[in-house]
């Protein structure tokens, strides 16, 4: 099991979340997040007074797969997310030790 | 049998529509009787005293919205009390300083302690109740102007004290000088100042200037390099809420300073509205030139500004000139701004520039475009481009002077000795972490129940899915 997590901008949500589902992805978590990377911050100006935006709002997905879901879904984030502009964002994957379905009891590969 | 119907129907429209032609000669040149008058009079000022309470709603709104959620509680508790509080105050001693006919140094001040003096004074054709309604709207809303100027950074005990203070004393002594009958009336060329651009607006404006500038400005407001960095506020859709809610108040701030119901409201109404959205276009194309894209709240400082502007010369311009004086408040007000934040002077809110130096504007343009005797002024034409002379320009600016001297040494008094007393200023940690829980105890926008306060339950009849929540105890959830 892998465990992907994915930095992307937030107007990508859905274009994102439709190529998962398209290729079979079962679930997912989304949270509003926000921080910096090479992107850096942003100038902005606010009643005739300028002012940095050092972090910039982005969406974090989560996302647990199976070993060979991983690598197509990975594919299919940086295909979905892409834009060819600074602060696409990152994709980053995790090996998973174990996982529970909390109603039913059910472990590993199982749960997910 | 339908057209005969539709016959009778015209027939019977028409001979209403005579009816109506005939009578309404005679109806225009009919006075109402002194009964009927007396009731609309104070009927009316009731209502337009509502609607300058109700202005109240907007300093609040406008006031949360430019400034940062963690104090926003802070904010409306400061606008919740300074009408209430200075309400109070203004009926006790304020009210007595402006109108009572027992007089102080030579006129200078009055003096008549306690709510009878209120329910004793009387003006022309209102009820003393009405009359003295409509002017503590106006006193609550030259006290509240200051808030928005000291927010994020002024203890609440402290401002609490200010409040009434400046609605006992400070803005009653202006009243006296003015709207009181006091000296500035009885010049040669007496002073004009309709609804109170000065009289009210720049009491305000000035006094948040004197607060603004003792407080000094919030911590992180301006950089290590000393140039002004934006501490944006926390929700634009308060702020045009609350722009738009004082907009509707000024309604009854501008036409119902006509103290009577007559032919004049409306000419009043309509130059108000012409004023403000001239102000609000203004100010837009003004700072979209000037910075690049068009800033909501500078748009809904300037629409203020428009109102401020023209608050003073309302009852003696054209309409033409109302738009011009409006829109030169709106101009006005974006390059206030900016000069506000160059000298260092932090005023989140835009408070100095849109009441006092827009008010300061609106007071002087009545010496250049003032026609018509607004019941101040005593004379036609007497503006500058009227063929009136410099007449009435010397008169406003003594005004304007005097005004500005007096409100910047009163409220520099006031704001030094609580400084030196009980403090003017939170602790930085305070002010960091917001004045909400630290000044009030609890944050503006609370915790989500569901998150906070649900017991761990367990027990039968949860479906899933379901939420089964217990209050918890007071102590439960608090943070350590």
């Amino acid at each position: 099991m892998k465990l992907i997590i994915a930095f992307i901008k937030p107007f990508k949500l859905e274009q994102v979340g439709d190529a998962l589902k398209s290729i079979g992805v079962t679930g997912m978590s989304v949270s509003d997040i926000s921080g910096f990377g090479r992107q850096g911050g942003q100038t902005e100006v606010y009643r005739g007074a300028e002012y940095e935006v050092d972090f910039v709002p982005k969406v974090r997905l989560e996302i647990l797969v199976d070993d060979e879901m991983a690598s197509v879904a990975v594919d299919a984030i940086e295909k979905s997310a892409h834009t060819g502009e600074i602060g696409d964002g990152k994709i980053i994957v995790l090996a998973v030790y174990d996982a529970v379905r909390i109603r039913t009891g059910e472990r590993g590969a199982d749960a997910i | 049998m339908k057209r005969a119907k539709r016959k009778l129907l015209i027939g019977a429209a028409l001979a209403a529509l005579l009816v109506l032609v005939m009578a309404s000669p005679a109806m225009a040149q009919e006075e109402l009787a002194p009964a009927s008058q007396f009731v609309l009079d104070n009927l009316w000022i009731f209502i337009a005293g509502v609607l300058v309470f109700f202005m109240q709603a907007g300093f609040a709104l406008v006031e949360a919205g430019l400034t940062r959620s963690k104090n926003v509680a802070n904010i409306m508790m400061k606008n919740l009390m300074d009408m209430s509080a200075g309400v109070l105050a203004f009926a006790i001693v304020g009210f007595g300083i402006a109108f009572s006919s027992n007089e102080l140094l030579g006129g200078w001040f009055g003096w008549d302690f306690g709510i009878a003096g209120v329910e004793d004074t009387t003006a022309d054709g209102l009820l003393p109740s009405t009359f003295f309604f409509f002017q503590a709207a106006f006193a609550a809303t030259a006290a509240t102007i200051v808030s928005g100027a000291m927010a994020e950074r002024t203890k609440f005990r402290s401002y609490f004290v200010y409040s009434f203070f400046i609605t006992a004393l400070i803005y009653p002594v202006v009243l006296r000088w003015t709207w009181g009958g006091g000296w500035l009336a009885q010049l040669e060329y007496p002073f004009s100042d309709f609804a109170g651009s000065t009289i009210v607006h720049a009491t305000g404006g000035w006094a948040a200037l004197m607060g603004a500038i003792i407080l000094g400005p919030r911590i992180g407001k301006f950089g290590k390099d000393g140039k002004p960095r934006a501490i944006p506020g926390h929700s634009i859709p308060f702020v045009v809420l609350g722009a738009m809610i004082l907009f509707i108040g000024w309604f009854g701030f501008n036409p119902g300073s006509e103290l009577a119901a007559d032919e004049f409201v409306m000419p009043i109404a309509l130059k108000t509205l012409l004023a403000a959205a001239a102000g609000a276009v203004t100010a837009m194309l003004v700072n979209w030139t000037k910075d690049g894209k068009p800033d909501v709240s500078i748009a809904a400082n300037g629409l203020l500004a428009g109102l401020v502007a023209i608050t003073a010369p309302v009852g003696a311009v054209e309409t033409w000139a109302a738009v011009v004086i409006g829109a030169v408040g709106g101009l006005i007000v974006v390059f206030s701004v900016t000069m506000f934040d160059r000298i260092k002077v932090d005023d989140p809110v835009g408070a100095i520039s849109v009441h006092g130096v827009v008010g300061t504007w609106g007071t002087l343009s009545i010496a250049l475009f003032a026609v018509y005797d607004d019941a101040f002024l005593g004379r036609e034409n007497a503006g500058l481009f009227y063929g009136g002379g410099p007449d009435q320009l010397w008169t406003q600016l003594i005004f304007v002077v005097v005004h500005f001297v007096f409100v910047t040494a009163a409220a520099g008094l006031l704001f030094l000795a609580i400084k030196a007393t009980i403090g003017l200023r939170v602790s930085p940690e305070e002010e960091l972490a917001g004045l909400d829980v630290e000044e009030h105890g609890s944050p503006g926008y609370g915790h989500d129940p569901s998150h906070t306060s649900v017991g761990v339950g367990g027990g039968s009849g949860s479906s899933p899915g379901g939420h089964k929540e217990t209050v918890s105890s007071a102590g439960e959830g608090a943070p350590e």
